[in-house]
């Protein structure tokens, strides 16, 4: 046991690759197209407590297997006053699937009820430090009307779906947020795919 | 063994059968104990998926990093985070493949119970890899691809 605990004392080299936000930090505005050819930003939510944003893709097997978790969470916390914005922010050539037309089908055929949103030049995706698909951010209005970041990360601890008691991670934020406590944890991290730079 | 049969067998595909590995199913403990008893001087373990196109893109960089660098003490683990569920076709597609170097199948759904042990750096994008070196305890993280020069020149410093 000695020699696995030994084994975080190794020594790390290296640079963390991007900055992003963290939690606490005031949330960046984005003004994207959506997928029904209208532009959104964060500051057209005025009546709500907050918004989850959701960086997500087509092609991607992990953020496909949210994709109905995803729909269901906006049906479940925009009553209760977080709605969903998903942004795709991959690089299509390199993977045509993730092109505009196709994630107009994809909402379609998916039946996504919320925003799906296109980062063409990826400049939000890195305004947030997202670096994987699915990568969640959970942002909370303040009376100014300026939004804040309450969480970062995966959305529940259970990617295939199989474990009834799984924790759902952005549910429980939601929670405690609307119960004027701070979400704990308040950042988590999950295996996804790179978002495809270009 | 006589060639047709051998023919016959690679016709039915019992070839790859033959030549495949069994994929070892670990828990991040178990992975974690063989890290810390690796026999070779240096360990890279490459955490990779059958449905990540650029995990699979680089893996004949690793193969080749095996084969050049055996003689100085360095090996490679790819580390497969597919479900457990789709164990069966992780060894199809490492017998498919003809991977020389070890694969393993990481059993552990619970990604944010033990991403930050491997490395506090790891967003838990994939492909990723950690370099282990046996003296000295010491460990080098990268998330992202490598060209196989990259590769060589990441882990050279640990071969001191």
């Amino acid at each position: 046991m000695q020699k696995v605990l030994s084994l975080f004392a190794f020594m790390t080299i290296g640079i963390l690759a991007f900055a992003g936000v963290e939690v606490g930090d005031v949330a960046p505005d984005f003004k994207l197209k959506n997928i029904d050819g209208k532009m959104v930003s964060l500051a057209d939510y005025k009546d709500v407590k907050g918004v989850i944003v959701i960086f997500t893709c087509n092609h991607c097997p992990y953020a496909v297997l949210y994709e109905d978790r995803i729909v269901a969470l906006n049906s479940k916390l925009k009553g209760l006053g977080f709605p969903v914005v998903a942004i795709n922010p991959n690089d299509a050539s390199k993977y045509p699937d993730d092109n505009f037309e196709g994630m107009v089908k994809r909402a379609k055929d998916k039946g996504f009820n919320f925003p799906y949103l296109h980062d063409e030049s990826q400049a939000i995706a890195k305004a947030y430090g997202a670096t994987r698909t699915p990568h969640a951010f959970l942002l909370t209005r303040g009376n100014s009307g300026k939004f804040s970041v309450a969480y970062i990360g995966a959305i529940d601890n259970d990617t295939e779906n199989t474990n009834p008691d799984k924790t759902k991670y952005i549910e429980n934020a939601v929670t405690a947020l609307n119960s004027g406590k701070k979400p704990d944890p308040a950042s988590t991290k999950a295996i996804g795919c790179t978002i495809k730079w270009k | 063994m006589p060639k047709w049969i051998l023919g016959l067998m690679l016709l039915f595909g019992c070839g790859q059968a033959l030549l495949a590995q069994n994929v070892e199913i670990l828990t991040f403990e178990q992975l974690q104990a063989r890290m810390a008893n690796q026999k070779q001087e240096v360990v890279v373990y490459n955490f990779w998926a059958t449905w990540c196109k650029p995990c699979v893109e680089e893996m004949p960089v690793f193969e080749k990093l095996a084969l050049d660098y055996q003689a100085k003490g360095v090996a490679v683990v790819f580390v497969s985070i597919d479900f457990k569920s789709k164990h069966a076709k992780v060894v199809e597609f490492v017998g498919q493949k003809q991977l020389k170097s070890e694969v393993v199948l990481l059993n552990a759904p619970d990604y944010n119970a033990w991403i930050d042990k491997v490395s506090p750096e790891w967003s838990g994008a994939i492909p990723a890899t950690l370099v282990v070196k046996k003296t000295g305890r010491v460990s080098k993280f990268h998330e992202g691809s490598f060209t196989y020069e990259e590769l060589v020149s990441f882990i050279k410093p640990l071969l001191k």
